[in-house]
């Protein structure tokens, strides 16, 4: 088939490609003619939320992208930050919601794959990856299967590549049972002065195509993200990439031998919407114009169109400009790596995307119209009903437990807390030796290879906080994070976020995006921490059931020296153990509420800023001034909770006898999840030391107890609430999730 | 002493081996592209782990094929030192150089973590710096690397004192617990007749940088430069 015969672009057709009778008008107006059906596609894609971030943009515009430290921000394939010695840390999170649950782990590894992408066209090799996942509740009959699914495609990626996944995030939620979440972050390293950009520059400048074979695959992906889902999503399947992990490596492999030559120009992933975004965003950062050969365009199947050329989703392909003359060397390059590689086309100078085909012309586009023309949307906002609902939480109607015990193993069974060893046991977490804290630990630290360096990572954010206030939850995602990291030893650098939200045409939708925005901008203003690179995934939504809002935060810490890395462990029988910070009465949005009572009401937990961010500090003095063993962020489940996460991470498990004041009630003092708070262990001598520090930085501090024994107890006020073999706590904390992930069904 | 290791297309711990012969070990140590078709003279060779060919069709199965392996075939033949970890374990046994199989886990899922294996031959160039029975702790990293054999080449092996290693508990015994992927006869490693030849699941490369607390992996390493210091 050849587009020689004009098709007439009809009403259901621009319906079909997911543009609004205004959107079209706007296309005919900007044109001054109709646009073909290749025309036609490409619009859809490239105007598609997905691509264009036309419901976004205007609040993503408010947060702060700058900083001593930032290389490159927000824009680019991924956001960079200067870490010193001549280096610059490369990162990015990134969305595979739609795709994974459509066809979990191709979804997944597509995810994986596209994100590494992200982060070697920067020019850095990518060191590690996090994933942050969310999945219905367990009773739900398609979780076992979603969970298993992606965590195998995640695994069948990142362990072939040969990139570590070093940590993440995983929660259970009835509000994901129609949209999973799949976050995946990667960070690599680049030497400070070689970071490449996706600009096509340079008059006659050539362009190159690598990677597999264009394939039918992935057609309409990026409209497929840009909409809810229904009943029919399933037929959806076709339009899900399948990956290739083989040829990644290879592809990771070639570009960074590649990217050595000084006359490589610019490089951009072919992503979503594929060759057609890669050329039109890659001419238009650098103000060009771009012709292609579409005929050279390497196909895996005979008989396919312009129109297929142009949209498919074909993974592990990239679009290289490269100066002219070093055609025959960049191929050279990439055929030592058994890539298919072919120049495809030039750069030109009038700012006109034009394709041939068959000799004719098949596509002759404005970029500048098509990448920034996309209708503004200033989408209406307003406040959800539910909120004045939801708000009210009575606790005064609720019984209060007589003991503890029978709460926190049930805690510590909740999927959500139990450790997540039946996951990262899938993944690769050790290759490229640079792992210094394994998984199980609220940040993972990565030694920055050839420097005395350290890198810290980690990934947070609860989306029953965002649900009850999507402001606070947004806040409470980015200080926790940070907290992971300081717990860790490392002082935050950068941040990137990807925000999960509903169908951004509900103004209550819209809403909530707008207010954790500006709760993500504020906090990361007050830190002082540039948000350098992000993604937006909206219409996460079946049948008009949102999920909870959930922007999800990643952080990358710093550290000087490697030696001074912290883990939440206990370490030794005898040492004290330590609260900072301190414990109100709030069970809103906790864990114990949603399991025992069965509801996510209430205010989340409060957040003061200057407060989380003087304990944060405070941790980090006390690491590095050596005076704790274990530094551990308390979170879901609370204070009884993270007390019992460290007795059994630390070399071997250990009891604690632990002896509170109460002054509120139990459940809310030992399973309430108030912020800024962090349990420490130390031995007896630096306790001056650190109540003198903690007194100086007005943070509060108490001793709680000892760590040693084979019993985890807890007395409040004297009397005892919590007795119980800490192997057998151990026991169900550790297997709970794989008892599940294993069973066969259901 | 100069040892070699050989890069094919998805091998992805050819650089962690790098680091720990080069920069921990300080051996001249060479890349050897799978593309060649002649070997340099070496006093060790490393096939390391990874996925080479992407483990398409089995993992090894088209590695065995690559130029540059009739050479390292040749140099086994010849009595030449070669060590196969992980990936390279499988390319060992489809190239023949080793019996058995490897098949995909008895849990059928990938498996990354630490655990200890019992070293049932120390009289080989790969572990005579180990005690006899001495227990490793050395992490595994695949998802196929259930050792199989059948009865006759199983009873070779243990004749010849052929099986290296064994997955073991921290004690040196071998409940089944402590098998971590369904491994006959908890098999992690073995050797040919004339132990030039070694194969082993877990990665001793991984725990063989001071930078962590344990290096047991140094052993395997040491115990291969002591004896390429006395000709084979």
């Amino acid at each position: 088939m050849t587009a020689s015969t004009p098709i007439p672009i009809t009403p259901v057709m621009v319906a079909e490609h997911g543009l609004s009778p205004e959107e079209y008008a706007r296309i005919q107006e900007l044109l001054g003619r109709d646009p073909n059906l290749v025309e036609l596609g490409i619009f859809s894609a490239m105007w598609s939320e997905h691509c264009s971030y036309k419901s976004s943009r205007p609040h993503l515009k408010t947060l702060p992208t700058e900083g001593p430290r930032v290389i490159q921000g927000p824009g680019e394939n991924a956001g960079v930050v200067d870490i010193g010695d001549g280096l610059a840390a490369v990162f990015k999170i990134e969305s595979h919601n739609h795709p994974s649950f459509i066809e979990p782990h191709q979804g997944a590894a597509t995810g994986v794959g596209g994100i590494m992408r992200d982060v070697f066209t920067m020019g850095a090799r990518p060191i590690a990856l996090l994933d942050s996942l969310r999945f219905g509740d367990l009773d739900h009959e398609k979780t076992r299967y979603l969970l298993n699914g992606v965590v195998k495609g995640i695994a069948d990626y990142g362990n072939c590549v040969g990139v570590p996944t070093v940590g993440g995030d995983i929660y259970f939620d009835a509000c994901y049972k129609g949209n999973i979440l799949v976050n995946v972050f990667c960070l690599g390293l680049a030497k400070a002065d070689r970071i490449f950009l996706g600009k096509a520059s340079g008059v006659g400048n050539a362009v190159l195509y690598v990677g597999s074979k264009t394939g039918r695959d992935g057609i309409h992906g990026a409209s497929m993200a840009s909409a809810e889902f229904d009943d029919a999503t399933e037929e959806k399947r076709p339009t899900v990439q399948v990956g290739d992990p083989f040829t990644e490596k290879l592809l990771l492999e070639a570009c960074l031998e590649i990217m050595k030559e000084d006359w490589v120009v610019g490089v951009q992933d072919m992503g979503a919407a594929g060759l057609s975004s890669s050329s039109f965003e890659m001419a238009e950062r650098a103000g060009m114009g771009i012709e292609l050969d579409l005929d050279a365009v390497p196909r895996r199947e005979s008989g396919m169109n312009a129109y297929e050329i142009m949209l498919s989703e074909s993974q592990e392909r990239m679009l290289f400009v490269v100066e002219k003359g070093h055609e025959d060397d960049a191929l050279a390059i990439f055929k030592k790596w058994d890539l298919d590689v072919a120049v495809i086309g030039r750069v030109t100078d009038d700012g006109i995307f034009r394709a041939r085909e068959n000799g004719a012309e098949v596509v002759n586009l404005p970029i500048k119209t098509v990448v920034t023309g996309a209708l503004k949307c200033d989408r209406p906002t307003q406040k959800p009903a539910y909120l004045s609902e939801v708000g009210k939480l009575d606790l005064s109607s609720k019984e209060i437990p007589e003991r503890g015990d029978e709460a926190l193993k049930r805690l510590l069974a909740s999927p959500t807390i139990a450790s997540k060893q039946y996951v990262y046991e899938q993944y690769d977490h050790m290759v490229r030796l640079n792992t210094l804290v394994l998984p199980g630990s609220d940040a993972a630290v990565l030694r920055v290879p050839e420097t005395r360096k350290a890198l810290s990572l980690s990934v947070d954010c609860n989306p029953r906080y965002g649900y009850l206030d999507p402001y606070t939850g947004a806040q409470i995602a980015v200080a926790e994070a940070c907290r992971n990291v300081a717990c860790s030893g490392a002082e935050p650098v950068g941040v990137t976020n990807c925000l999960n939200f509903g169908n951004p045409e509900n103004p209550e939708i819209m809403w909530q995006f707008q207010e954790a925005v500006r709760g993500l901008g504020d906090l990361c203003r007050f830190f002082d921490i540039p948000v350098v690179s992000g993604n937006v995934s909206l219409y996460n939504e079946t049948k008009g059931e949102a999920i909870y809002p959930t922007p999800t935060i990643a952080v990358v810490g710093l550290m000087e020296d490697w030696s001074l890395h912290c883990t939440q462990g206990f370490k030794q029988a005898g040492h004290r153990i330590g609260l900072l910070g301190s414990t109100l009465e709030e069970l809103g949005g906790s864990e114990y509420q949603k399991l025992f009572w069965n509801e996510c009401r209430g205010r989340p937990p409060q957040l003061d800023p200057k407060t989380e961010r003087a304990v944060q500090r405070l941790c980090l003095d006390l690491i590095r001034q050596r005076l704790i063993r274990s530094a551990h962020d308390c979170s879901e489940g609370g204070l009884a909770v993270a007390l019992a996460e460290s007795c059994f991470t630390g070399p071997k498990p250990l009891g604690a006898d632990l002896v509170l004041s109460g002054g509120m009630r139990a459940d809310a003092l030992l399973f309430g999840e108030s912020q800024s708070r962090i349990v420490i262990s130390f031995s007896e001598d630096a306790l001056p030391s650190i109540e003198s520090l903690a007194k100086q930085a007005g943070v509060p501090f108490a001793v709680v107890g000892t760590a040693g024994g084979s019993k985890f107890q807890i007395k409040i006020d004297g009397n005892e609430f919590i007795n119980e073999d800490i192997l057998t706590l151990e026991d169900i904390w550790k297997h709970s999730l794989g008892l599940y992930g294993n069973r066969v069904a259901g | 002493m100069k040892c070699g290791i050989v890069v094919f297309p998805g091998s992805n711990c050819d650089h962690d081996c790098y680091h720990i012969l080069k920069h921990v070990l300080h051996l001249d140590t060479q890349w050897i592209w799978h593309k060649d078709e002649t070997l340099d003279t070496f006093d060790f060779i490393v096939l390391p782990g990874g996925f080479s060919y992407g483990d398409y069709l089995r993992p090894g199965a088209i590695a065995r094929f690559s130029p540059i392996m009739k050479s390292v075939i040749d140099y086994a033949n010849r009595g030449g030192r070669l060590l196969g970890i992980c990936n390279g374990f499988q390319i060992l046994v489809e190239s023949g150089l080793l019996p058995g199989v490897l098949m995909d886990n008895a849990g059928q899922k990938f498996i990354c973590k630490n655990l200890t294996l019992r070293v049932d031959n120390n009289q080989t160039p790969f572990t005579s710096q180990c005690r006899p029975g001495e227990v490793l702790k050395i992490p595994i990293n695949h998802g196929q690397g259930r050792y199989y054999a059948d009865d006759e080449t199983l009873k070779r092996l243990v004749d010849n004192d052929q099986i290296v290693f064994r997955y073991c508990d921290a004690e040196g015994n071998t409940p089944e617990t402590a098998n971590p992927n369904g491994s006959l006869d908890h098999i992690a490693g073995i050797a040919n007749q004339a132990k030039n030849v070694m194969g082993m699941m877990p990665h001793p490369e991984r725990c063989a940088d001071p930078l962590w607390p344990e290096v047991d992996g140094q052993t395997i390493f040491n115990s291969l430069i002591q004896s390429s210091l006395t000709p084979s």
